[in-house]
């Protein structure tokens, strides 16, 4: 009985402990306002002077940083280019994910092995490398270019803009779009396929009446693994889109290592979270949760 | 009742197959399907008449399910051709092949209820709506699931999926429709209900069928014709009453029903009467048969139990006579199934109709009885 609720409660005090406890730490941060000092904000929590202490730290926390972000446009701006970028990266990803997972299931069992395998290597090098190793690619002077002069066609210039930008998104966040799109897909019964062949549907029929609806878990887990990292993603827009790209993750940046305005970095931070994170956890959960009763 | 009568009557003057110049709807031509080194189906040669009500019986892994899917489309023959009306199928994608398949693993649409997955043929036929929702209805009241329209396959009983994918396979009424096991979930009463649902809906439609079981009792109620498989090959075809009464081997009186074996060596066999050495019977074994058989040879006689005759009492001595006692009793209520152990330690069964309440010769464990059969009740085998 005690280890039983001892395991029930593991992943609360995870949560707790990983989660709630630093969530509180930048929500609190977010309520300051930035100081001259070391560390870089005001009130400090000063539990020697106990109660009194308490209380004057709480009635110095305010909403200003947020007021702030609300008047000052380029947090907006920065707000809904991330929100661009990651919806129209989601929609490739689902246009080049959903194929390329419906061909590793319908592989003979042997050879999907090494194609899983194939869509996890890139994971064995770092991340940052890989995606420098773009830059390398697009630059002006790049593999990309020097061999399209290779083959006599004109250069092009796509580091430092939006398309470098998806193409580093899409890159990078692939594997996480096909692994579950191709778990669903290869649990499939394949003889449903066969049913719905002899009832008499085509095979592009039977693929969008009976595979395609019944993969949409697999599409949702993948489409919201990859759309809420790739709203708070920085390297690759700082990487790949230039000076000129704004995004949260950009933005949240600047903010927490150039102006150290630690408050205005953890108010960016908690608004992603509460307006965009929590309602779609929340929205995914409530839909598994409904799958699961019907 | 009445239905059953006029039913009865349609059957029994039913028999294409035994009219030289009738064209089989479905014919399978020297068929034979492989997979790796097994062959699954051998060199199956196989004509169903329109109307048919055709059934394979066979033990598990002797290929049904094979034939049936070659027929479908989602099996190609090594060998041979299946026709439908004439019309060789080799190419046609299942999806074209104007008939539907009930599957053993029944493959319901997960993600539809259950209106939708009956409805799911409909839809591809281009039906209007109303039409499909009243195809639906009949179906769901066919298979007495009108409560459950709205529930999803994972809702449901095993014998409820069962009646599920019977629905949607019959639904869009096809020409020639495949039935893997139909009724193998169900329990006995709404299964000898559904057969007969089926062979009414069958005779009023129109329909082909082609029907899987192993249930021996299931073909012979519903069946025109019974194939007998026995690894991949067709052993006998023929309607009920000759396959029972007239199996041309050992294995299809076994597979079919209860039988007795009696082996023996030919002794005489004059065209009319064959007279066996057995051990069992000091007087011999005798019966009527036509074809002659060569002297000495190994031969069988096949005595279905119902055909053996119980004797408390000594009856006078002749052949096909045999002495045992009673090792088991079964009381089955409209029957009493006596096993008796006669010389060289065989078991022979012999069934008894119990005519009255009271038995007036009561018969009990270890008692000694004789037994006997008449010249016409054995079939002669000899193989
Ligand atoms: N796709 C396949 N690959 C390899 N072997 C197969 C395949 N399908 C069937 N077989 C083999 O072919 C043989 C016949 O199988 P089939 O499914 O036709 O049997 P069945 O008569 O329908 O049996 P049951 O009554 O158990 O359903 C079996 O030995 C089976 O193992
Ligand atoms: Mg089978």
């Amino acid at each position: 009985m005690k280890r039983r609720s001892l395991a029930a409660i593991a992943p609360y005090l995870w949560l707790l402990a990983f989660f709630l406890f630093p969530f509180l730490l930048v929500a609190k941060l977010s309520l300051s306002d930035q100081a001259l000092a070391m560390p870089p904000y005001a009130p400090r929590l000063d539990l020697a002077a106990g109660v009194a202490g308490i209380a004057s730290f709480l009635k110095a926390l305010d909403l200003e940083t947020y007021l702030r972000l609300a008047s000052d446009r380029l947090y907006l701006v920065s707000y809904l280019s991330s929100l661009k970028f990651a919806a129209v990266g989601t929609v490739i990803l689902l246009l080049i994910g959903y194929p390329m997972a419906y061909g590793m299931s319908r592989f003979p069992p042997a050879g999907r092995q090494a194609l899983l395998m194939a869509v996890i290597l890139p994971f064995w090098t770092s991340f940052l490398i890989r995606i420098y190793a773009w830059v390398a690619i697009l630059k002006p002077q790049g593999l990309l270019n020097a061999a399209l002069q290779g083959l006599g066609l004109p250069a092009l210039s796509i580091l430092n803009t939006e398309t470098a930008v998806y193409l580093g998104l899409v890159y990078a966040y692939l594997p996480f779009m096909v692994l579950p799109l191709y778990a669903v897909l290869e649990r499939q019964d394949p003889s449903l396929m066969e049913a719905a062949a002899d009832l008499g549907a085509s095979p592009l029929q039977a693929f969008w009446r009976v595979t395609f609806p019944i993969s949409m878990p697999g599409v949702a887990a993948g489409a919201l693994l990859c759309f809420i990292p790739m709203v708070g993603e920085f390297v690759i827009p700082d990487l790949l889109g230039g000076p000129g790209t704004l995004t949260l993750g950009r933005t949240l940046w600047t903010e927490f290592f150039a102006n150290r305005d630690w408050p205005a970095a953890s108010a960016v931070a908690i608004v992603m979270l509460v307006t965009l994170v929590a309602p779609l956890v929340f929205l995914q959960r409530r839909a598994s949760t409904l799958a699961a009763a019907s | 009742m009445t239905s059953r009568q006029s039913l009865g009557a349609v059957r029994s003057s039913f028999a294409p197959w035994a009219d030289p110049t009738a064209t089989p709807l479905v014919r399978f031509e020297a068929v034979t399907k492989r997979f790796g080194a097994e062959t699954a189906v051998k060199s199956v040669s196989l004509d169903i008449y329109e109307r048919e009500f055709f059934a394979l019986l066979g033990p598990s892994g002797c290929g049904k399910t094979t034939l049936m899917r070659m027929l479908a489309g989602f099996e190609t023959p090594d060998e041979g051709r299946v026709t439908l009306e004439g019309q060789d199928l080799a190419g046609l994608p299942p999806h074209q092949r104007p008939l539907h398949m009930m599957f053993q693993s029944y493959a319901l649409f997960p993600h539809l209820s259950v209106e939708r997955n009956i409805a799911f043929g409909l839809q591809r036929q281009g039906l209007a709506k109303a039409e499909i929702s009243d195809r639906v209805a009949e179906m769901l009241a066919l298979v007495r699931l009108e409560g459950l329209a709205r529930r999803k396959p994972d809702q449901l009983s095993g014998g409820q999926r069962q009646r599920v994918a019977l629905a949607r396979a019959l639904a869009p009424r096809p020409k020639v429709l495949l039935l893997d096991e139909p009724l193998g979930a169900l329990d006995r009463k709404l299964r000898e209900e559904t057969q007969f649902e089926l062979m009414a809906l069958q005779q009023r439609l129109g329909m082909t069928f082609l029907v899987v079981t192993h249930d021996q009792e299931e073909a012979m109620v519903m069946a025109d014709r019974i194939a007998v498989m026995r690894a991949g090959e067709i052993v006998q075809t023929g309607p009920p009453p000759e396959v029972y009464e007239a199996p041309n081997c050992r294995y299809v009186a076994d597979f079919i029903g209860e039988v007795n074996l009696f082996e023996g060596q030919v002794e005489t066999a004059d065209g009319r009467l064959v007279r066996l050495s057995s051990p069992v019977c000091p007087q011999g074994l005798e019966a009527a048969e036509d074809d002659p058989l060569p002297k000495s040879a190994a031969a069988w006689f096949a005595v279905r139990p119902e055909k053996m005759v119980l004797h408390p009492t000594p009856p006078p001595p002749g052949p096909n006579l045999m002495q045992g006692k009673v090792a088991d009793i079964g009381y089955l209520g409209d029957w009493t199934t006596y096993v008796v152990e006669v010389a060289g330690g065989q078991t022979v069964r012999a069934a008894r109709a119990n005519a009255a309440r009271v038995v007036e010769n009561p018969v009990d464990w270890g008692d000694t009885v004789w037994l006997t059969f008449a010249r016409d009740a054995a079939v002669v085998l000899s193989r």
